[in-house]
């Protein structure tokens, strides 16, 4: 090759490497902030209450000295805790459920009462020990492991594993109608564990690294369910309403808990008997509907609180 | 190490699988390379062109976006394959266009008074490749198109991101079930070494036999 051709051969190569590192600036968002104060205002000051009052040296009473609750969530699970990139929002049943608890310290006027924290799976037992934030709402399954490092008021949910299908699907009404029907999951993960364990004639030789890789193989009639937990398919139902739907026929479960700071008894009596009066007056149904109740799932029955000692 | 010794069924299921994989898309890929090295040297402009946009469109993309775009892709497009299937007929097309670069550059090797000599006792195109040409051609691309061989089989665990159980597929299922992944790992490792080495002595062997010595 003569040096002029492989200059002709170069230099293009160099324009548009020249060009994409040039875009690379402008098409940065800008940084997400981990923690924001986004409170939203659902009771005008006309209707507000007074603040309720509580007996000094309380963690409620610390809280509303305070002004400010901090709340424990996901933000990147669509439904339950999600931050909006378009409005820095954070949204979903957690976040209601933790408006609720806000209510419940503050009045009705909870306007940028909250400071949302993000709590990932990894950091949320440290997070409530080390008294970073107040209560952690963020599917978070009870269980006796982390009863030991925290306390659980709840669960306000009980997630499970379930079955996505397509809409047209009529025969697929449980697991026990999966006998050799492929049903496709995540490699490696505990749904396919699951599975394998429950219902040992589903063929599940087709696997994917994440779970919207299933859903398209659904959508290509490539395999005729997908499984894994319900509230990770109620977010792919919200995509796509009109093809997908689910089964309904939980048959794990995942008892979702608030995370509270171990040994605040008085703490989790509040928040418990603050659940138990959502259920009773409709509150906790109407965080339902307006969040993982879009995607047509009708609210479930609230599961009985758990007062363990 | 008795995660290896207690599941060398699923190694050797995963072997097979791998093995059906790499020969079918071999062999495949050996006629699709011949065809495109003949449309490469060919008299015929719009045949070159052809196979020359052929070849620069599938071979600078990754094998990872083909496979996905392949077994996601095609559905839509009114073509649904099993996964080992998608794998094949991708693995097919992707090797075939390094088969056929590898090809051509044997048949530059042919010396020019071949090609003439051909001509002159009034062989065509067609008969002067697949007399005079290729066959000379091929015999001294044997050792880089057994280094594709390999390469194959070593692809072929791209296989297992659209659910086609070969070593890799297999291993991964292990993985879960036996929480034990770097042990699993070394057993995929092995494995694979099970089907590659025996090959490259295989390969040196045919290379030694077919070499033309100048």
């Amino acid at each position: 090759m003569s040096k002029r051709r492989f200059t002709r051969f170069l230099l293009p190569l160099l324009a548009i490497a020249m060009v994409a590192a040039s875009c690379g600036d402008d098409g940065d968002k800008p940084k997400a902030t981990t923690s924001g104060s986004t409170g939203t205002s659902s009771g005008s000051a006309a209707t507000a209450s007074g603040p309720p009052q509580f007996a000094a040296g309380t963690t409620m009473a610390t809280i509303q000295a305070r002004g400010k609750m901090t709340l424990g969530t996901k933000f990147d699970q669509p439904l339950f805790g999600l931050k909006n990139p378009t409005n820095n929002q954070v949204e979903g049943f957690d976040v209601e459920i933790g408006k609720i608890i806000a209510k419940a310290i503050f009045g009705s006027d909870i306007t940028n009462k909250i400071d949302y924290q993000e709590t990932t799976s990894k950091v949320r037992e440290d997070a409530v020990k080390d008294g970073k934030v107040d209560v952690v709402v963020a599917t978070y399954t009870i269980n006796d492991a982390r009863k030991q490092i925290i306390d659980f008021a709840g669960p306000y949910y009980i997630a499970g594993q379930d079955i996505l299908v397509k809409k047209s699907n009529t025969t697929i009404t449980g697991i026990e109608s999966l006998v050799g029907k492929k049903v496709c999951t995540v490699q490696g993960s505990t749904s396919l564990t699951n599975i394998q364990a429950k219902a040992p004639q589903a063929d599940v030789s087709i696997t994917f690294d994440k779970y919207s890789l299933c859903v398209e193989a659904l959508k290509d009639g490539r395999v005729e369910a997908v499984t894994t937990d319900n509230i990770i398919l109620l977010g792919f139902i919200n995509d796509d309403p009109t093809n997908l739907k689910l089964v309904n026929k939980p048959f794990t479960t995942e008892p979702y808990g608030i995370g509270l700071k171990k040994g605040d008894a008085a703490f989790r009596t509040f928040v418990n008997d603050t659940l138990e009066k959502a259920y009773a007056d409709g509150s906790w149904k109407k965080a339902w509907d307006a969040t993982a109740g879009k995607t047509g799932q009708a609210a479930p029955t609230p599961p009985p609180v758990n007062r363990y000692a | 190490m008795g995660v290896l010794t207690d599941n060398l069924d699923v190694f050797w299921a995963g072997l097979r699988t791998t093995a059906a994989l790499t020969g079918l898309s071999f062999m495949f890929a050996l006629l699709v390379g011949i065809v495109l090295a003949a449309c490469r040297v060919s008299p015929v402009r719009p045949l070159r062109a052809a196979a020359m946009f052929y070849v620069e469109t599938v071979r600078n993309m990754p094998l990872t976006v083909h496979m996905l775009l392949a077994f996601f892709g095609w559905p839509k497009l009114g073509f649904r394959y099993s996964p080992f299937v998608t794998a094949v007929i991708v693995l097919t097309y992707y090797t075939g266009a390094f088969v056929g670069e590898t090809i051509r550059a044997g048949v530059n090797t042919v010396g020019r008074g071949q090609v003439e000599a051909a001509r002159s006792i009034g062989l065509g195109f067609a008969k002067q490749l697949r007399l005079v040409v290729l066959p000379q051609a091929l015999r001294s691309v044997v050792a880089p198109l057994g280094s594709l061989l390999s390469a194959l089989v070593r692809n072929s665990a791209v296989a297992y991101t659209i659910a086609v159980l070969d070593i890799m597929g297999r291993s991964d299922r292990l993985i879960t079930t036996t929480a034990k992944p770097l042990e699993v790992l070394i057993g995929a490792a092995l494995t694979y070494y099970v089907l590659t080495i025996p090959l490259a002595f295989g390969i040196n062997a045919v290379d030694r036999r077919q070499r033309i010595i100048r």
